[in-house]
């Protein structure tokens, strides 16, 4: 039985014992016992006891299998293969498992034979195993808990004891993905800091990642590629500064007539509008960029004896600053929200225009909030990966100039690790050592953000 | 002593003075006004802009010409064999019965022009008489009325992407062709019609043949995989963290690392989803199972932020109330808090699974760009998204892509707009104030 339907019985085992439990206490209900709970949770208890250890060892096993086959696999490889140049022990899992499936891609040596005939033999194991120990771990953990159930068992605080482990359970999952992330980008970072120092990833000033002779640590040769950063962070910062130029003063000004002049049948129609931008999915607005905005721009700036590269920054950060706005009025809107009417009142007690209110002291006073509008939307801005990806293109070019074509951190991401890559090469590492990077920057300026809110607040409290 | 009355202005005075700045001021003030509005202003043009530059290029995708053609079904030529097995079809030759009909319509002769006129109609037709053989094998030796997508480049040139005046050396038709497309529009043979490819077709390198049902079934599948995981797990959370867990260190770092979460990049959980699940549990890539546990973890963050937000409003007076009567902790979380802030963590979840549907990079990670053309049948075959397949035929640069890549994108947008309706409805609706 595959895992799947392995499920399915525990299940049922499960609410079997579910009727079972529940029958026998009601039965004992009607002959004149006190029950301590209500008969369903003693039946609740014997289900819960058939279901959750034997669904948690299905879910270890169906994860665990393939790691303990490959480590068995790498068994049959024989020596002189492994001290080749050229081994990888991804692709030779790949053509063991090919081997598997019944996929076949010309002769394979006798090994590669032997080890799949070896991982059916495995699987055929592993399956039988799994049926044997998840039925018998659901039928005797229901059967422990049927056995326990007595008019006088606190059955309801069990079952509140369980349910309680499980939402405790659930809330670790946020803290395992972020161990996740940390791990997975760490440690490969780590590799690649191996093989390319930190100086000359953090400064140096071209970025040339290629597969040919990229193992320069292992054999000494000096390859082509170079792994300088600072053309990536140089092109990310130009368009997020072009975003936000397109979108801080949009956004604010948005905001403020929102929330000091707009009567509130226009605040109705136009903030829903404003907010369908945020909606919109970030690939439609690379399309848009790629498409529309990028050749509107390039053929402008022909017209105007520009020198416009068909994928320049101005583009993309264009369209950036589109989805941004959004983003920017509606936390600014908050924040103005935010300020006490009372500063108002004062300050049209005293003959101010409106203008001049705002001005002189809405903003100032909104002015920490705003800051930290706008820390938020630049995270996002360095973070945003597909309006780059299709519209910025791929050119590391070390530029300010927002009609040159720039790359960025997500978009070398993005390129470096989507399709088929060699996990063992410094170019596919360095993917790793970017985000590890990028998520440094956002975390960084998102901290930066909400300490400045938490400032702010306790101004009016 | 001096007179404390000197610095003072007289009332008369004071008032002279203001009304000097007076103009200054009004006039300023209506500039700030107005700059409000050019703001509103400039992002409704943006959002106008890129409603129709999306909406002109996708209606006319949804639609595409096709040929109306009588094709002689000849038993001996699309069944070799005579047994009616899928083998026997596909050794026939369907392509030949096709053209056999198009030279007929066109009237094209000599090797040059049936070269031409047989280029003009779609790969996909011979699968479309191969299916239409197969359910209903008594149309064999009659002669049927059928009809078949045309080739994206005469699809171009009857939408006049493609000019007549254009050198024909320049053009992706000959004038050969043009000649038989004119004949063919002359008997009146060519219709412009919705575009059922776009529907029902799956990805194909064809831009008449390509459309988005294989996607659309992989962004379902693992939307349902992300809804099942990110539901329960972000309830459950937001629940034990409103309502139970101990004010301690371990609540405060859960708690900073969902805000950290919802800071994090989408591409990052994209690496999450290919160095742990790929990498270290040796899984199977570009399957929606694992673009669904990737967007679930995206998700969970908004699905907690939002169900504790819910929780928070529904008022301690009904938790009283219940405790008051004898209920314990968990009964009156799971009989009462709950059920009262369903609808707000419906709301943040239909708001979450908005934002995975639309999410691209972290898919493009796990290998959901390749090239599928099988419709995934379960989460664990191979598929690709909604957005990925936008994402893909946004590379590809024919026209006729364009049109249907724009096409999608409507198709998207009205699923987002749809669940963002859903959203706001039980938001109005169904959401209880005190």
């Amino acid at each position: 039985m595959n895992s799947f339907s392995l499920a399915i019985a525990v299940l049922l085992i499960s609410s079997g014992y579910f009727f079972l439990g529940t029958r026998a206490l009601t039965a004992n209900r009607a002959a004149g016992a006190r029950l301590h709970s209500l008969p369903h949770y003693y039946g609740l208890f014997a289900g819960l006891m058939a279901a959750l250890p034997a669904l948690a060892l299905l879910t270890v096993l169906a994860i665990g299998d393939d790691i303990v086959f490959n480590q068995l696999a790498l068994g049959f490889v024989p020596d002189a293969v492994k001290a080749g140049e050229t081994y990888k022990e991804v692709i030779v899992l790949a053509q063991i498992s090919n081997v598997v499936n019944g996929i076949n891609f010309g002769e394979q040596p006798d090994w590669v034979y032997e080890a799949a005939e070896a991982w059916a033999g495995w699987q055929a194991t592993s399956t039988t195993l799994k049926t044997i120990t998840a039925l018998a771990l659901s039928l005797l953990g229901g059967l422990f808990a049927y056995r326990m159930l007595n008019p006088s068992f606190r059955s309801r605080n069990a079952v509140e004891r369980i349910l309680m482990t499980v939402l405790a359970a659930s809330s670790a999952i946020a803290i395992l993905t972020t161990v996740g992330i940390v791990f997975s980008v760490i440690f490969e970072s780590l590799r690649f800091f191996a093989l390319v120092p930190v100086s000359e990833f953090l400064f140096g000033l071209t970025w040339n990642p290629q597969f040919e002779g990229a193992e320069r640590a292992g054999s000494g040769q000096m390859g082509l590629a170079t792994y300088g950063s600072v053309p990536l962070f140089a092109g990310t910062l130009l368009i997020s500064v072009v975003a936000l130029s397109v979108s801080v003063p949009v956004g604010l000004f948005s905001a403020i007539y929102l929330s000091e002049y707009a009567s509130p049948r226009v605040r109705a129609v136009v903030k829903p509008l404003m907010e369908l931008l945020a909606g919109v999915p970030t690939v439609v607005y690379g399309f848009f960029a790629a498409l529309t905005v990028a050749p509107f721009i390039r053929s402008t700036g022909m017209s105007l004896g520009l020198d416009v590269a068909s994928e320049s920054a101005l583009a993309a950060g264009l369209v950036m600053g589109i989805m941004i706005i959004p983003f920017v009025s509606s936390l600014s809107d908050d924040v103005i929200n935010a300020v006490p009417q009372a500063l108002r009142d004062a300050a049209y007690g005293l003959g101010s225009t409106r203008s001049e209110t705002v001005r002189q002291v809405v903003l100032p006073a909104a002015l920490p909030g705003i800051v930290a509008a706008i820390l938020l939307a630049v995270s996002r801005a360095v973070g945003e990966t597909m309006i780059v990806v299709m519209a910025a293109g791929l050119a590391a070019n070390l530029s300010l100039n927002p009609l040159d074509a720039v790359t960025t951190v997500t978009s070398q991401i993005v390129t470096i690790l989507v399709g088929d890559q060699e996990f063992e090469s410094a170019k596919t590492l360095s993917a790793f050592a970017l985000a590890l990077t990028l998520i440094v920057i956002t975390l960084g300026l998102n901290f930066i953000a909400l300490q400045v809110v938490k400032k702010y607040r306790e101004q009016y409290d | 002593m001096t007179d404390p009355r000197r610095d003072m202005i007289s009332p008369a005075v004071a008032a002279e003075r203001v009304a000097t700045g007076l103009a200054a001021r009004r006039n300023r003030e209506k500039r700030f006004q107005l700059y409000g509005r050019i703001a509103i202003g400039i992002a409704l043009a943006f959002l106008v802009t890129l409603f129709v530059s999306i909406f002109s290029k996708g209606i006319p995708g949804f639609f595409q010409h096709y040929v109306t053609l009588e094709v002689t079904l000849d038993r001996e030529k699309l069944d070799p064999t005579g047994d009616f097995s899928v083998q026997s079809l596909y050794d026939g030759d369907a392509r030949g019965v096709i053209r056999a009909a198009l030279y007929e319509a066109t009237g094209a002769s000599g090797r040059s022009g049936r070269k031409a006129a047989g280029k003009l109609i779609s790969q996909g037709a011979e699968q479309r008489l191969r299916k239409a053989v197969l359910a209903d094998p008594s149309i064999l030796d009659t002669t049927q009325t059928m009809t078949f997508a045309v080739d994206d480049d005469v699809d171009s040139f009857l939408r006049g992407f493609i000019k007549r005046e254009t050198p024909e050396k320049d053009r992706r038709i000959n004038d050969k062709a043009i000649g038989y497309i004119d004949t063919l529009v002359e008997k009146g043979l060519i219709s412009f019609k919705f575009s059922d490819y776009l529907v029902f077709g799956s990805a194909s390198r064809n831009a008449e043949m390509a459309g988005i049902f294989g996607a659309l079934i992989g962004s379902i599948l693992t939307l349902a995989v992300c809804l099942v995981l990110s539901f329960p797990i972000g309830v459950a959370t937001a629940v034990y963290l409103e309502e139970f867990a101990p004010k301690n260190r371990i609540t405060e770092i859960i708690e900073i690392n969902i805000n950290n979460l919802a800071a994090v990049p989408s591409v990052v959980f994209g690496i999450l989803g290919l160095a742990i699940f790929i990498g270290v549990f040796g899984m199977p890539r570009s399957i929606p199972l694992i673009g669904g546990v990737v967007l679930a973890l995206m998700t969970l963050p908004t699905i907690i932020i939002s169900s504790r937000a819910a929780i928070r409003a529904v008022p301690p007076s009904i938790r009283d109330a219940a405790l008051g009567v004898g209920a314990s902790r968990v009964q009156t979380m799971l009989h009462h808090v709950v059920p009262l802030a369903m609808p707000g963590m419906l709301t943040g979840t239909i708001i979450g699974m908005a934002q995975a549907l639309g999410e691209t990079a972290p898919l493009l990670m796990i290998g959901m760009v390749a090239f599928i053309v099988d419709v995934p049948g379960s989460v664990t075959d191979p598929g690709t998204v909604l957005p990925v397949q936008i994402f893909m035929w946004a590379d590809f640069a024919e026209r006729m892509f364009i049109l249907k890549t724009s096409a999608a994108i409507m198709v998207l947008l009205a699923f987002l707009i749809v669940m963002n309706a859903a959203a706001i409805f039980i938001r109005k609706k169904l959401e209880r104030r005190w």
